[in-house]
Parts: C-alpha cells; structure tokens; sequence
C-alpha cells in the first residue's frame, strides 16, 4: 500500500514535470515567438514577411497538434512505466 | 439548373444524411444519451470534437475578422487552438478517469458541495445559452441567403432537424452527425480556397499558397497585399502591433475559455480509455486545424481579390465603375450585407481608409470624399467561390457548410445545457431518487426545452449577440477552467475556495466587462466609454478572462488556506483522477 502510494506520486510527479516542460514550449511559439519576441525575429524573412508572422498564422498552431501528440506518447509510455495503465 | 435549385439539393441532401444517423443511433440508455455509452473511437471523438468547436462564427466569420485585421487578429488563430494543449494536459484525460458524465458533477463531488455544483450549473448555462443564439441566427442567415426563404423559417427548419437526432439521439446521435458534419464543412470550405490560392499563387496548397509567391505581380502574396492597402492609407496586413500586452491577454482568454467550455469538454467523456482522452484531443486539434491553416490564407487572399476588383488597375489608377461591378457585389447589396454611398458623386466605386488623417491629402488630391464602400466581413468567406468565379455546385457545398457548422455547435451546446438540467439539478440536487427511465424522459424534456428556448432567442436575437460571445469566453476562462484545475492539480483546495473563487472570477470579469460595454448590455448604461485610454493598463474588457482566471486562482488558493484541508475521501478522489489505473470500474456508478 505504502509501494503503491509513493508509485503513485513519483507518476504524478512525472506527469507534472512533462506538463511543465510542454507549456514551456506552448507559450514560447505562441506568446513568444509570434508575438512579444516578433521584433527580434523580424530579420528572419518568410514568404514576404517574417518569421514572427508564421508562428503567428501557421507555426503556433502546427506546434500545438505537435506538443498534444509528445504528450500523449510519453505518458502512455509513462502509465506502463508505473503499471497505472487501464 | 438554377442555383437556388443546385442549393437545395445541396442543404436537403445533407440533410437527409443527417436524418438518417438520427435513425440508426437512437439512445437507450442515459449513458448513451450523457456520453454515447462511452465507446467512441478517438478518432471519431477528434472529429465530431472539431465539429462541435468549430462554429458559425469559425467556418464563416473568422476568415474575415483576419482579413480587416491582418497580423492582429492572429490571435484568434492561435486562440481557438492554443486551448486544446490546455485542455489535453489539464482537463480531459482525468475528467475521464472520474467518469461522470457532466462538467457540474466533477465540481460538486471534487468539492463536496451542492453550492458549487449550482454555481457551475449556472455558470454552464449562461455560457451555453448566449453561445447557442449566436449558431441559430447564423443558420438563420445562411438558410436566408441560398435557400430564399425567410431568416423566420430558416431558424424553425435549423431546429427542427436538430430536435429529430439530439433528443432522439443524444450524445449518440450528435456524435455521429457530428461526424457526418465535419466531412461537409471541411469540404465546403478547402474547395473555393484551393481554387483561388492556384489563382493567385498557383499553389494548390493554400497555408503554403499564403507564403507563396503572387503569380501576376512575381512578388510575395503577401508583399503584394502590404503595398495594396498601404496605397489605400490602411495599415500593413502584415505590420506588428503596439499593445502587446492586450494582445498576450486577449490569445491567453481564448486559450483558457477554449479549455473551460463544458460542451468541448463533455465530447472527452465518451471515449473508452484515458488514453483515448488523450490520442483524440491531438486528433481534435489536426481537425481544427485543416480549416483554422485554410483560413488565414483565405483571409489574405480575399482581401486582395476584394481589393483588386475595386481596382482592377491598380490602386493608383481610378476605381471600378459601379455600373460594371461584378454580379456577387449585386447579390450582396440585395442583403445589405454590402452598400455603396457615391459620396463623390463620380459613379466610381472607392475604398480606402478615411479614418487614417495621413493619407487624407492623397484622398483629398484625388478627389475622394470619402470611404465609399461598407463591406461586411462575414460574407467573405459565403462570397468567396461568387468572388472567384467557381461553379454552381462549389456556392451549393458553402450553403451545406455553413448550415452544418451553426447545427453541430447548436447540439453539443444544446446537450451540454439539457444534461446540466436533468442530471445536475434534477437528478443530484432535487430528486436523487428518480428512475433511469425518469432521468432519460427528463433529458429529453429539458433537452426540447432547450431547443424551443434557443430558437426563441434566435428568433428575437438580443441587441447585444456579438458581446454576449465575448461574455462567454470569459465566464468559461474565469470561472470553470480554474476551478476544474485547482481539482486535479490540488489536493489543498477545498469547497470554500473554490466556491470563493469561482463567484471572484466570475464576478471581476462581469463586472469589468459590462463596465465598458453597458451594465446587462443595456445600451447607454456603460460607466466609461469603451476606448484604450479608459481600459486597466490597456486592458481590453474581451482580454479580461485570463485575469478573471488570476483572480480565481489566488482567491480560491487563498481562502483554501485560511480554512480546513479537505477531507481524507476527497484527497483520495484527487489522487485516483490523477491515475489512470482503474477508469473503466469509476465508470459504472
């Protein structure tokens, strides 16, 4: 029982490491990159404008489906790691 | 044939489509009427998930709002998709490890509490309701424009056709439907923007086409519409902006509102395994963003195209001739959707930014008096295949697609509002005793209620519709998605903080919206007028959802504190969500 508990809190304890890791990266395409950090990119061209302008209108969005897959992979890599799988 | 026939043939076949899932998924049970007995393939969920978040206001007013904005409005893009990495790494996966069926329930048992659960039951349906107003009259609309009926009977058909499989159906029926729905939409609106982006670019692609090259000109697409309405006196589609702190503000509310609506929400519940929860959020998002890649290109390309009708020689060389306009400007002035004023009075068609006070000289040297032209952004992309010359059929398809992103949204928000009704209020908090056989009727009941309720709204739209979005996104960001968070990721937070911080964020983020856009929306009412001097540190009142959101957390994390620890059963409920060891046993309850 005391096995299962502290398994059961080094899982979580996975999880919320990978979750933070991955809003890291959610935040940096997003509020970094397309918007606050635009001005840094702005050297950067892309198709008649720049880099900033991509993540806005394409690279963000093309991240996300990217960070909701990583997650999903390792975790359910992670579930069978702990045994908390279905 | 003619087109209003080639519509109808459209609209009804998509119809009868959407009749006949109503007949093969009948519901038997509440659970298959609540979460479509829990065996939806992710797949499937990502896809009629897509359908259900993507609404009118995605399939026909997005495009445009990008188009008047440019780079700006980026923020609606990144908004409305942002969310789902929320909603896949905080929300979804342990909600359906609790495997309840509706979003008040989490909050009630999470927080041991019948006054939380009612909050969040009220909280539900304000948002659901204003959100549902905005689907019947777009169908109301769309059935106006091709099919040449009244608004009056467009919105009486929308609802009966959803009555048929939602309340037969439930989540069962809307799921599959929903399915049926996605395909037409995604469809109806790739078709016209890969034609006009091999227009303009050659590209057939069109995210690859907005990067591409303008094939007239040989210089970027987008470079080409930078000089076009810079000539114009507008401000570079592409040009960055000064307030960035709204627009952090405004793209985090999206984000979190997105992730707090209980009827995306709900659409996780009927997937079989955690896991699954997970796979088909990813799956939600590839869907979305078929559409949310095409729109900015559409957006950008539809400018021009607009641009260079009223200009066909440039914007240097005189306008069009309003006697030689095009037959889709005719169609849209019948809808007043489009209107020309010939405040020069030389029979030309300008426009240009007359609210720009530096190009004013170049306006007054040409002899322009004026911006001559009103153009409503939402008929951009319902204009688009009249705009770029396509065939019959392509209009017909736009007609089905539009119709079938107002309907999807409608049902899950419709289902959404009825489970809250039958089995948040009347089943835990008035009768626990009723039957399986009682519930079901009662969810059908509230369910036609709602449909009825809806179509009312939709028939006597409230003035204030367009805010009234806003008001949900912000009550979803400020009140919901905090307290579904602090339930999983605290074992601290108790019903006091809770309750405590839902009513502070949803109370701040009322309050400083109707601040600015009128006390309940009653015009004339607001205390400052709605302009960036008067706003919080140039805070929008549509960007304060995301402090709603702060406030809700420190209020409720505060108050937790100050008051006992929740007790043991409740810790241990926290720590069986976070696990997804056990889900299918949770689920028989």
């Amino acid at each position: 029982m005391a096995d299962d508990k502290a398994n059961a809190a080094a899982y979580w304890k996975a999880n919320v490491r990978l979750i933070t890791w991955s809003l890291v990266v959610w935040a940096l395409v997003s509020y970094g990159f397309a918007i606050l950090l635009r001005p840094m990119l702005a050297g950067i061209p892309i198709g008649g404008t720049d880099l900033g302008f991509w993540f806005a209108q394409q690279g963000s969005i093309l991240t996300f489906i990217a960070i909701i897959f990583h997650y999903a992979w390792r975790l359910n890599k992670l579930d069978k790691e702990f045994g908390v799988e279905e | 044939m003619s087109q209003f026939a080639i519509n109808l043939i459209f609209v009804g076949a998509s119809f009868a489509l959407y009749i006949g899932i109503a007949i093969w998924a009948r519901a038997g049970s509440t659970k298959e009427f609540y979460v479509a007995g829990g065996g939806v393939n992710p797949i499937t969920n990502g896809m009629a998930t897509a359908a259900d978040w993507m609404s009118a206001a995605s399939f026909i007013s997005m495009a445009g709002l990008i188009a008047a904005g440019g780079y700006a409005n980026s923020t609606f893009l990144m908004g409305w998709t942002g969310g789902y990495v929320l909603l896949a790494m905080l929300l979804a996966p342990y909600l359906r490890k609790f495997g309840k069926f509706t979003v008040p329930d989490f909050i009630g048992d999470r927080f041991y509490s019948r006054g939380a659960r009612l909050t969040a039951v009220i909280c539900l349906i304000v948002m659901s309701v204003t959100y549902v107003i905005g689907q019947m009259t777009g169908a109301g609309v769309a059935f106006s424009r091709f099919l040449e009926v009244s608004s009056a009977a467009g919105i009486w058909i929308a609802a009966a056709i959803v009555f048929l499989y939602a309340v037969f159906g439930g989540m069962k029926g809307i799921t599959y439907t929903q399915v049926a729905q996605y395909v037409v939409l995604i469809i109806a609106y790739t078709i016209p923007a890969v034609f006009i982006s091999l227009q303009l670019t050659g590209n057939p692609i069109p995210p690859l086409g907005l990067f591409g090259t303008h094939v007239e000109s040989g210089i970027p697409l987008l470079e080409k519409l930078d000089e076009v309405v810079r000539e114009l006196g507008f401000r570079d589609y592409t040009a960055d902006v000064d307030n960035k702190l709204n627009m952090v503000l405004f793209t985090l509310s999206l984000m979190i509102g997105t992730a707090g609506l209980p009827h995306v929400i709900i659409r996780f519940f009927t997937v079989p395994k955690v896991a699954d929860a997970r796979w088909s959020a990813g799956w939600t998002l590839v869907f979305i963003a078929l559409l949310y890649l095409t729109a900015p290109a559409v957006a950008s390309m539809a400018r021009l195209n607009l641009l260079t009708t009223i200009y066909p020689d440039g914007p240097q060389a005189p306008a069009l001739d309003y006697e030689a306009r095009p037959d889709w400007v005719k169609t849209w002035e019948q809808t007043g959707l489009i209107r020309w004023e010939d405040k020069n009075e030389d029979g030309r068609i300008q426009l240009y930014n007359d609210a720009n006070a530096a190009f004013a000289p170049t306006a007054e040297a040409r002899g322009w008096s004026g911006n001559e032209l009103t153009v409503n952004n939402d008929i951009l992309v319902l204009a688009n295949p009249e705009i770029a010359n396509l065939p019959g059929w392509v209009i017909g398809l736009i007609a089905a697609g539009g119709i079938a992103a107002a309907l999807s949204t409608a049902a899950g928000l419709l289902l959404a509002i009825s489970s809250a009704i039958s089995h948040d209020l009347i089943k835990n908090i008035i009768n626990p005793n009723i039957s399986e056989k009682g519930e079901m009727m009662a969810a059908r009941i509230s369910m036609a209620g709602a449909i009825l309720l809806a179509t009312w709204l939709g028939l006597n739209p409230p003035g204030f519709a367009a805010q009234v979005v806003a008001l949900a996104f912000g009550i979803a960001a400020a009140s919901l998605f905090p307290a579904l968070m602090m339930g999983i990721f605290s074992k601290r937070v108790n019903d006091k903080g809770a309750i405590a911080g839902m009513v502070a964020g949803l109370l701040s983020t009322v309050i400083y919206i109707f601040l600015f856009l009128g006390w309940f929306f009653i015009p004339g009412t607001a205390t400052f007028a709605n302009t960036p001097d008067n706003w919080l540190f140039g805070i929008s009142p549509l960007s304060f959802g995301a402090v709603g959101a702060v406030i809700n957390f420190a209020v409720a994390y505060g108050v937790s504190l100050m008051t006992e620890e929740p007790p043991q059963e409740i810790q241990d409920l926290v720590e069986s969500v976070r696990t997804p060891k056990g889900a299918g046993a949770a689920l028989d309850h």
